[in-house]
């Protein structure tokens, strides 16, 4: 298993190199010449336009550019934004909320989604059941930032319970509601893979097994049925995890959360390749660095899936 | 059990992974905050301990004594707060509260003394400077000629590459600060430089200290407005301490206006800053509040949210969504009035069919086959002025009654016999279309306009997006853009000629659709060479005259403020340039 997670490990050295260029190059064909922009309607001084580019490389071609980039990751400086921000700074007061928002997300799917699941697995066909199937339904159907806006306007403006909005107190009360928000979609794509798999996990023979060895329902309940039932579940958790804090952008604008999304979406309006980079590549090393994690949860989830 | 609780146990221990991975990559601390005091270096350090010092001994309880802190709404400034490097709204109104220039403005746009005692002239040309006594800096520093005089050079000298560079152009000697060794044209197409900064001065020779508290400003040409433009933020004086190292103090800045930073670490990036009381400033602009707080928000819709929760005080903007409604969602605390910001769109004369009589007659008739007042009421939900001349009625010299501003009223009949009359000169093929950055939230005036034109004249018209600002302006800079495009101006000073040199001279900055006519141009110098600006005004008039018939730019309409206030305020007044009145905004007890 340590061999197993050693070679994965190595694997992130391709995968960053590859992830960066191809995202560079994104960035690079960016229609417009981000240095215009900052001029914004005012003239453009010809003269402290070039001085601009040739602070921030842009003046040299591509494959320079991102070599620049490189030498400059190696030693941890990440380029700066256009404002004379290190990215590093950025990263660091943007990733601290979105990490938080994100694991609550994962909570509140993780929670609601297998709690509910289970139990409407257990009692398939019946109301419980159907109730939660055409909830989760709704959920679904509705788009994130309707429900954020029509959230954000009950509990925030006309109930008065929360905050409308999150900005610099990040705290748990406050990030509640945009969690439910940014978790709810996967809230219902969890609560129905739980579902499926508990119903039909409950025909499997090992459960008959199991009830037949004069074990307790909720012995059988909870580690057979549920143990088993969860493969697909963690797989798609570990899967959301990167998908919640990349897509935070909707949830993080409604509720002005200075995250990950926000910062993202600036940079790329801004043209800023630095910024752009590296934001999505700590986002890319999320993504595997949770589907390692889901590897390795196979193995203990079920012994019979070994690493060598 | 056992089992289940090692299920439980490895989620928890792969989330804690997870955390500490990513929390190694972006070098992840515990403190949101940390990050500017961190940066923090000599010119923050002495910045925090003199203002706590002064805080401390002698203002900290009249400040309190003020009221309560305002909350307002703001956005993340784009750049450092650098005074000659701010260039929007987000950095510029905090600027503009931390720093005292020369003059400053007032609700209605009138200019003041304000750090200056004084400002005179006899020729337009060379003005002469005196600073009030006993005025200094946050850091105790007091305000010279040289903080004026250095901070200037500073914001000329190219090798800084200050974004407010041009605004010291008129200046003597500036051509030497910012020259290049090389022409520098607009980048070539792989996005390299024309030009090598290399200045062939540091120091701008129209700018001379006569003592302490007078300094000199000498013109390349006279320029009966220029004392208007210097309450602009680029002219703000910078203490000593801020050429030691820019960079920190683009961070936390000290200045010598009604507000400073509470501290270090009060720009909170992408979250807040906040402002305190000076105590030590005696000009007008006096607070009174007992600071300002501003929040950053990435859209209006989550700050008009928060202002009906009373949990911000003023807004600045009314987001689309709820133009309908914001009269009845805030009775008697809304704000809708004209401001400093001409909207228009242009079609440059190096166009087919655009230029010469022909091009006068075509864009005469597409300026009158437009419904202003029915696509300003429909669209913007009256929101938006329609234009009657190149300026904005917040400004002193608008007027609603030129000669020849009968092409800005739609007419359908002109339209179409002016229409006529160009195709009698050479034939119309092709289609019209006015390009627009489709992130602003142009696309619904431009398909009004567009269809207004087609209906009206019979052609074919359709607007033409463009994904980003970036690429737009970077074509409209490049002048390989294609048809009509959109432009707009916001003042940057109270004053007619603001609205006309940059955008219309032979030349200028701001000219994106080349316009050039020799007669235009000598009524502009005798303007700016009049003794008076109320003298200058008239021959504005005149030169507008000529624009409402070559109409190098078709104006649309002037944008309104829309804002707020919550019940927790009062005194809330907007100004010239569409922001509030931050300092005079009292907080009900």
């Amino acid at each position: 298993m340590l061999w197993y997670t050693g070679r994965r490990l190595l694997q992130f050295i391709p995968v960053f190199l590859g992830a960066t260029l191809l995202i560079y190059a994104m960035v690079f064909a960016l229609p417009g010449d981000p240095v215009a922009a900052l001029f914004g309607d005012k003239p453009v001084n010809p003269q402290v336009a070039a001085q601009i580019r040739a602070q921030y490389h842009l003046d040299v071609g591509f494959f320079q550019q991102y070599l620049y980039y490189l030498k400059g990751v190696v030693t941890f400086d990440f380029g700066k934004s256009f404002s004379g921000r290190p990215v590093l700074e950025v990263m660091q007061s943007a990733f601290p909320t979105t990490i938080k928002l994100a694991f609550m997300a994962l909570a509140v799917e993780g929670i609601l989604g297998i709690g509910l699941g289970l139990l409407a697995g257990l009692r398939r066909g019946g109301f419980f059941d159907g109730t939660v199937l055409i909830f989760s339904l709704l959920i679904i159907a509705i788009p994130v930032f309707v429900l954020g806006f029509v959230l954000q306007f009950v509990f925030g403006v006309k109930l008065g319970w929360v905050n409308p909005t999150v900005g610099g107190n990040a705290t748990f009360a406050n990030l509640l509601l945009p969690a439910f928000v940014l978790g709810g979609v996967s809230l219902a794509y969890v609560l129905r893979l739980t579902r499926t798999s508990v119903a039909e996990n409950l025909t499997a023979d090992f459960v008959r097994t199991a009830t037949a060895k004069g074990l307790s329902r909720r012995r059988v309940v909870t580690v057979h049925v549920l143990r088993n039932s969860m493969i697909p579940v963690v797989t798609f958790l570990g899967a959301d995890l990167g998908a919640l804090m990349g897509g935070a952008i909707v949830t993080e604008g409604i509720f002005n959360i200075p995250g990950v999304g926000n910062a993202l979406y600036r940079a790329v309006r801004a043209g800023e390749a630095p910024t752009v980079v590296s934001i999505v590549t700590v986002l890319i090393l999320v993504f595997i660095v949770a589907s390692l994690l889901v590897d390795l949860l196979y193995a203990i989830l079920d012994p019979r899936i070994r690493y060598v | 059990m056992k089992r289940q609780l090692s299920v439980v146990t490895a989620l928890v221990a792969g989330a804690a992974l997870l955390l500490s991975a990513c929390g190694s990559d972006s070098k992840t601390t515990s403190s949101d905050s940390s990050g500017p005091a961190a940066t923090g270096s000599s010119a923050a350090g002495t910045e925090s301990s003199a203002a706590g010092s002064d805080a401390g001994s002698s203002s900290a309880a009249p400040a309190e004594a003020t009221g309560g802190v305002i909350l307002a709404n703001g956005t993340e400034p784009q750049n450092p707060l650098i005074p000659s490097n701010t260039n929007e709204v987000g950095g510029g109104r905090i600027i503009d509260n931390i720093f005292a220039k020369l003059v400053y403005y007032d609700a209605k746009g009138e200019t003041h003394m304000e750090a200056a005692e004084s400002i005179e002239t006899t020729d337009s040309k060379t003005f002469t400077v005196k600073l009030k006594a006993g005025q200094k800096f946050t850091d105790g520093e007091p305000v010279t000629s040289a903080s004026f005089i250095d901070a200037w050079n500073f914001g000329a000298d190219v090798t800084n590459a200050q974004l407010s560079s041009y605004f010291f152009d008129p200046i003597e000697g500036f051509a030497d600060v910012n020259y290049c060794e090389k022409d520098a044209g607009p980048p070539d197409k792989k996005g390299k430089a024309t030009c090598l900064p290399a200045p062939k001065a540091k120091t701008m020779s129209g700018l001379k200290k006569v003592d302490d508290t007078t300094f000199t400003i000498t013109l390349t040409e006279a320029q009966s407005d220029f004392p208007l433009r210097l309450g602009y933020s680029a002219f703000a004086p910078l203490p000593t301490s801020a050429f030691k190292d820019i960079k920190a103090f683009g961070e936390n800045p000290v200045g010598n206006g009604p507000y400073m930073l509470s501290g270090p670490g009060s720009w909170e990036h992408n979250v807040k800053i906040d402002l305190v009381p000076n105590p030590d400033y005696t000009g007008d602009r006096k607070p009174q509040n007992g600071g300002l707080t501003f929040t950053f928000y990435q859209a209006y819709e989550a700050a008009y949210s928060d202002l009906q929760s009373n949990l911000l005080d003023v807004i600045d903007g009314i987001p689309p969504g709820s133009l309908t409604s914001y009269e009845t969602d805030l009775p008697g605390r809304s704000v809708n009035q004209p401001a400093a910001v001409f909207q228009s769109f242009t079609v440059p004369a190096r166009d087919p069919h655009f230029s010469g009589e022909e091009g006068n007659l075509r864009r005469q008739a597409i300026s009158m086959a437009i419904n202003r007042d029915e696509i300003t009421k429909i669209i913007f939900s009256g929101t938006r002025t329609p234009a009657s001349d190149f300026t904005s009625p917040v400004i002193a010299g608008w007027s609603d009654s030129l000669k020849g501003a009968d092409v800005l009223k739609f007419n359908a009949d002109g339209a179409k016999k002016a229409w006529a009359a160009a195709n009698a000169i050479s034939p119309w093929d092709g289609k019209f279309t006015i390009a627009y950055n489709s992130d602003g939230g142009h696309k619904e005036w431009v398909d009004a306009v567009s269809n207004s034109i087609k209906n009206t004249l019979g052609i074919d018209a359709e607007g033409k997006p463009y994904a980003s600002f970036a690429e737009l302006r970077t074509q409209v800079t490049d002048r390989s853009i294609e048809g009509g495009f959109r432009t707009g101006w916001q003042a940057d000073y109270p004053s007619v000629s603001n609205f006309l040199g940059p955008i219309y001279k032979t030349g200028a900055g701001s000219n994106d659709g080349d316009y050039s006519n020799p007669e235009f141009d000598k009524l502009l110098g005798e303007g700016s060479a009049a003794k008076t600006v109320e003298e200058g005004n008239k021959f504005y008039e005149q030169a507008q005259e000529i624009l409402l018939k070559e109409l190098p730019a078709i104006p649309l309409w002037y944008s309104n403020v829309t804002g707020g206030f919550s019940t927790n305020v009062s005194n809330v007044q907007f100004g010239w340039d569409s922001q509030p009145i931050y300092y005079a905004i009292q907080k009900k007890a």
